[in-house]
C-alpha cells in the first residue's frame, strides 16, 4: 500500500479548530456586555428579573454538568438552593451562632452545599435512572419537610430573613454585578471543564459508559467531583436567592423550581454550554412578558418537557456541522505514524490467562482456558457462535470475574472488576458494536482514549491553569497522530454520529490506540467492512504488533485470521479445540470439521 | 399512644403500598415506573373532596367516579407518556415522559382546586372513635386490593394474561396476546388502584395538590425495597415504612422520621439495589 500518495492535512483541522473557537466565544462575549451594560437600559424591575437569571444560572451551569454532560436526571436539585439559603440566611442572621459576616456566610453554605450535593450524587453510582431521579425527589421533599419542622433553626413555615450583603453590593443595582460576576465565573469554570478530558469523560459516561470504563475513566471519581461542585454552586446560588427574596419560607422553594432548571438544560441541548444559558434566561423572563401566564407557567414548563421528550429528544439548539461529507471516502491508514505515537512501547510481559472458567447458570461459558499473549504479536481467537470468544475477552478486561484460573500480567493477578484500571496497565479494547459519543467530534472521542495520561486534576481544568492547557495540547497532538494512523484525519472534526459503520471501526482502534497500548484486544474489528478495508487493516494491526504491542485478535473473517496472526486457538463450547501456527490449524481435521467447513 | 401509634402507621403504610402497587401493576405491563403514581393518589383525595363535598353526590357516586377519573387518567398515561418512548426503553426517556405528565396534572389541580389542603368528606355518618374510619378505611382498601389482585391473576383468563405480558412481553405478543389492549388495560387498573389509596386516605392526607410528590416518593419506596414488581414485597415494606414513620414522628419528632426514612432508603438501595427480594442480571458488552 502507498501511504506516500495522500499528503497529510493535520493543520487544516487545526486551523479551523482555533477559529471555530473564536466564533463558539462570540456569543458569550456578547452576553458579557450585554449583562455589563444592562442598568444603562433597564428599569428597577428588570434589574430584579436579571439577577435572578443570573442566580439561576449560577446553579445550573453545575447542573448542566450532572445533566446535560453526565446525563444524570437529577430532578430534585431544588433542594440544594434550598440547603444553601437556609445556611445563609441562618447563619449571616446570627440567631444559632453568633451573626457571621455574609460572605463567610456563604461560603460555608458552599461547603455543606458541595457536601450534600456529593452525598445526593453518589447514589446515582449504583443507582439507575429512574432510581436516581425518584432519589433526588426524595430528597427534595425531606429537605422542605425538615426546613418546615425545624422550627428552632428555620424559622419554621414562618420563614427567615435574607442575608444582606454589604457596600458595594448592597444596592440593587451593585448586588446585580455581584450575582452577574459570579454567573460569568460559572460559566467560564463550566466552559473549561466542558473543553477539558474531564468533560469529554463525562459525555462518555453518558453515551458510552463501557468504552469509558475501558479508556480508564474511572465514574466514581469522576462523578464525585461533578456533584460536589455542582453542589457548591447551587448551595452559592441559593445564598444569593436568599438575600434577592430578602425572607424566605420553605413555600418559596418548590419542586417547581427544580424543573425550571432542568427544563432550561434540555431546551439548551445536552453537552453545551450556551444552550442551557439561553434556556436559562429565556424561561427566568418569559412569564415577565406574558403576565396572565404567570400561573400557568410551571404547567407550561411541564408540556414543554413532554414535548421535548416525544418530539424532539436529541438537541435542539444544535446546528454544528451540518455540512455534508464527501461521498466515497476511502480509509488510508498510515501504518509509518505507528512509531511516533506508540513511541517505545515498555517491554511487557506476557499476558496469559490459566485454566480460567467462568459459567452462567448452567451453561460454561469458559470452560479451563489456558492462552498467552506474547508483545509483538497477533494471536488470533475463532470458533463459532457462542463458543467463549467475547466473554474470553470480557474476562481479561474485567466486565466478568472468572469463578477460578487466573488472569495474570507479566506474572502479576488482573484484579477482578477493576474494570478503569486496565487502562493504567494499557490495556485497550474495542467492542463488537462500535461504543462512540455520536454528539462529539471524532477528534474527541478519540482524545477520550488518552484520558489516563492527562496529569491536570479537577480543579485545574475549572481553571484552566497551565497543566490544563498542557494536557488538552497534548491530547490533541496525540488524537490527531492516532487518526493519521489509522487513516481519517480528515474527519476530525466531523460529528462522530454522521460517519459510516467501517469508519466507526477504525475511530474505536485509533482511540485504543492513545492509551499506546501493550496488549491490544479487538472484538470482531473486520465486521461489516469491505475486503477492501480488511486489507487495511490487517497492514494496519500487523504494524501495530511490530511496534510492540500484543494484538488478540476475535474474529470470524477466517481470511484475515490466517493471513496475519501469529498464533491461533480455536475455541469451541468454552473449550480450546485447537491452538497452533495459521498453518497447522487450516490443516487440523476437527477444526475443519466444525468450523472451517 | 401505642395504639394510636399502631393504628395511624398501618394506615399510612397501607396508602403507601397501595401506590407501591400501582407502580407495580404498570412495571409488570411494560417494564416502566411512571411518575404519575402518586400524582394518582392526590387526585383521589381531590376528586373526592370535590364530587362528594362540593358538587354533594352520594358517597358511592362520588368514589365511583374518583376510581374512573383515575382509571382514565392511567390509559391517558399509557397513551401520551408511556406507549411513544417504550420503543427506545434504554434510553430512559420515560422518566421525563411520566414526570411532565405527572406535573403538569399537579399543576392543573393547583390551579384548579386550590394550594391550600382542604378537607375530605367523611364517608360514614358514625361517630369519631378511637378506632376511627380515617384508620380502617386505607387498610379495607389495601386488603381488598391485595385479594382482588390474587384472585385476578390466579383465576381470570385476563389476569393470566396479565402475568404473560408480565414475565416476557414478546413471547405473549407472539401467542397472539393484543399486549396494547392489556397494557392499557393494567394502566387503568394501577390508575384506580391509585386513586383508591388517595380516597381511601383522603381523611388523614386531605385533598391538598402537593400530596402528589410526597406520595411518588414514599409510594415508591417500599417498591425499592420490596423489589419491583413484587407485590407482597411492597405491602410488607409499606407497613414497615408507615409504622416505622408514625413511630418515630410521634417519639423523636418529623425531623428524625423524615432524614431516617430517606437514609435507610438510600443505604438499602446502594447495599441491593434490586431491593431486598429480586434479583436482576443485565449483560452490558
Amino acid at each position: 500500500m502507498d501511504t506516500r500518495a495522500t499528503p497529510l492535512r493535520p493543520n487544516r483541522a487545526q486551523a479551523s479548530g482555533s477559529a471555530s473557537a473564536l466564533v463558539a466565544a462570540l456569543p458569550f462575549l456578547a452576553l458579557l456586555l450585554a449583562g455589563v451594560a444592562l442598568p444603562l437600559f433597564g428599569g428597577g424591575y428588570w434589574g430584579v428579573i436579571a439577577t435572578r437569571a443570573c442566580i439561576y444560572w449560577v446553579l445550573v451551569s453545575g447542573l448542566n454538568l450532572v445533566v446535560g454532560f453526565a446525563g444524570q436526571i437529577a430532578i430534585g436539585w431544588v433542594a440544594l438552593l434550598t440547603l444553601g439559603a437556609y445556611t445563609t440566611s441562618v447563619l449571616a442572621a446570627g440567631t444559632v451562632t453568633p451573626a457571621l459576616p455574609p460572605y463567610l456566610a456563604l461560603a460555608i453554605a458552599a461547603v455543606v452545599g458541595a457536601i450534600f450535593g456529593l452525598v445526593v450524587g453518589l447514589p446515582a453510582l449504583r443507582l439507575r435512572t429512574f432510581y436516581f431521579a425518584i432519589t433526588t425527589l426524595g430528597f427534595a421533599t425531606i429537605v422542605t419537610q425538615v426546613a418546615l419542622a425545624w422550627q428552632s433553626v428555620t424559622g419554621g413555615g414562618v420563614g427567615v430573613a435574607g442575608p444582606v450583603f454589604p457596600e458595594p453590593f448592597a444596592s440593587q443595582w451593585g448586588f446585580y454585578y455581584f450575582c452577574f460576576g459570579l454567573a460569568a465565573i460559572c460559566t467560564w469554570m463550566t466552559a473549561n471543564v466542558a473543553a477539558s478530558r474531564f468533560g469529554r469523560a463525562l459525555t462518555a459516561i453518558r453515551d458510552a459508559e463501557v468504552a469509558a470504563e475501558a479508556s480508564g475513566i474511572s465514574k466514581p471519581v469522576l462523578l464525585g467531583a461533578v456533584f460536589t461542585f455542582s453542589g457548591a454552586v447551587a448551595a452559592v446560588a441559593g445564598g444569593l436567592f436568599a438575600s434577592l427574596q430578602s425572607y424566605i419560607t420553605p413555600d418559596a422553594f418548590t419542586i417547581d423550581l427544580s424543573i425550571l432548571f432542568f427544563i432550561a438544560i434540555l431546551i439548551g441541548g445536552r453537552g453545551s454550554i450556551l444552550g442551557p444559558l439561553l434556556g436559562t434566561i429565556l424561561l427566568t423572563v418569559l412569564p415577565e412578558f406574558a403576565a396572565p401566564l404567570v400561573a400557568w407557567s410551571t404547567f407550561l414548563y411541564a408540556v414543554l418537557l413532554l414535548v421535548i421528550v416525544l418530539a424532539i429528544p436529541g438537541e435542539i439548539l444544535d446546528f454544528r456541522n451540518r455540512r455534508s461529507l464527501e461521498s466515497g471516502r476511502a480509509i488510508i491508514p498510515r501504518p509509518d505514524r505507528l512509531e511516533r505515537l506508540l513511541g517505545a512501547l515498555p517491554n511487557a510481559g506476557p499476558l496469559t490467562l490459566e485454566q480460567v472458567r467462568l459459567s452462567f447458570g448452567g451453561v460454561r461459558a469458559i470452560d479451563g482456558l489456558d492462552l498467552e499473549i506474547r508483545p509483538c504479536q497477533v494471536h488470533g481467537l475463532i470458533g463459532p457462535n457462542g463458543s467463549g470468544k467475547t466473554t474470553t475477552l470480557n474476562v481479561i478486561s474485567g466486565y466478568y470475574t472468572q469463578q477460578s484460573g487466573a488472569v495474570r500480567l507479566n506474572g502479576a493477578a488482573l484484579p477482578a472488576l477493576a474494570r478503569h484500571r486496565r487502562a493504567h496497565m494499557r490495556i485497550a479494547r474495542t467492542f463488537q458494536t462500535p461504543r462512540i459519543v455520536g454528539s462529539a467530534s471524532v477528534l474527541e472521542n478519540v482524545m477520550i482514549g488518552g484520558t489516563v495520561d492527562g496529569e491536570c486534576t479537577f480543579v485545574e481544568s475549572l481553571l484552566s491553569l497551565p497543566r490544563h492547557r498542557r494536557d488538552e495540547a497534548m491530547l490533541r497532538d496525540t488524537a490527531l497522530l492516532a487518526l493519521e494512523a489509522v487513516g481519517l484525519e480528515r474527519l476530525a472534526a466531523v460529528r462522530a454520529d454522521r460517519l459510516q459503520h467501517s469508519e466507526l471501526r477504525f475511530t474505536e482502534v485509533a482511540r485504543a490506540l492513545m492509551l499506546r497500548p501493550a496488549f491490544l484486544l479487538l472484538d470482531e474489528p473486520a465486521a461489516g467492512l469491505s475486503t477492501e478495508e480488511i486489507r487495511r487493516l490487517s497492514a494496519l494491526l500487523l504494524a501495530i504488533a511490530r511496534a510492540g504491542t500484543g494484538v488478540l485478535l476475535v474474529e470470524h473473517h477466517a481470511d484475515l485470521i490466517f493471513d496475519i496472526c501469529h498464533h491461533v486457538t480455536v475455541l469451541n463450547l468454552g473449550r480450546i479445540l485447537a491452538a497452533g501456527t495459521p498453518a497447522e490449524i487450516r490443516s487440523h481435521r476437527e477444526v475443519v470439521n466444525a468450523y472451517l467447513g | 399512644m401505642i395504639g394510636s401509634i399502631v393504628s395511624s402507621g398501618v394506615a399510612i403504610g397501607c396508602i403507601y403500598a397501595l401506590i407501591g402497587i400501582a407502580y407495580n401493576v404498570m412495571f409488570s405491563a411494560s417494564r416502566v415506573f411512571s411518575f404519575t403514581a402518586g400524582t394518582l393518589g392526590m387526585l383521589g383525595g381531590v376528586l373526592g373532596s370535590l364530587f362528594i363535598a362540593r358538587m354533594g353526590m352520594p358517597v358511592a357516586a362520588g368514589f365511583l367516579l374518583a376510581l374512573a377519573g383515575g382509571a382514565a387518567l392511567g390509559i391517558v398515561t399509557e397513551i401520551v407518556a408511556v406507549r411513544p418512548v417504550l420503543k427506545s426503553l434504554d434510553q430512559h426517556l420515560y422518566v421525563l415522559s411520566t414526570l411532565a405528565l405527572a406535573l403538569m396534572i399537579q399543576q392543573f389541580t393547583a390551579i384548579e382546586w386550590g394550594t391550600d389542603a382542604r378537607p375530605f368528606p367523611r364517608l360514614f355518618d358514625i361517630a369519631r372513635g378511637g378506632f376511627d374510619q380515617q384508620f380502617w378505611l386505607p387498610m379495607l382498601a389495601c386488603a381488598a386490593v391485595i385479594v382482588g389482585l390474587e384472585l385476578l391473576y390466579r383465576h381470570t383468563l385476563i389476569g393470566r394474561a396479565f402475568l404473560a405480558i408480565a414475565e416476557d412481553s414478546y413471547a405473549a405478543r407472539a401467542l397472539g396476546l393484543p399486549e396494547r389492549r392489556l397494557r392499557m388495560a393494567s394502566y387503568a387498573l394501577a390508575g384506580a388502584i391509585g386513586t383508591l389509596a388517595g380516597f381511601a386516605g383522603g381523611e388523614m392526607l386531605l385533598a391538598f395538590f402537593a400530596n402528589a410528590p410526597m406520595l411518588t416518593f414514599y409510594g415508591f419506596v417500599p417498591v425499592a425495597l420490596g423489589g419491583m414488581g413484587n407485590n407482597r414485597g411492597a405491602v410488607v415494606a409499606g407497613l414497615l415504612l408507615g409504622l416505622f414513620q408514625q413511630a418515630a414522628n410521634f417519639l423523636v419528632g418529623g425531623i428524625f422520621a423524615s432524614v431516617a426514612v430517606f437514609t435507610v432508603f438510600i443505604i438499602v438501595l446502594l447495599a441491593r439495589p434490586e431491593g431486598l427480594a429480586g434479583a436482576t442480571f443485565q449483560r452490558r458488552v
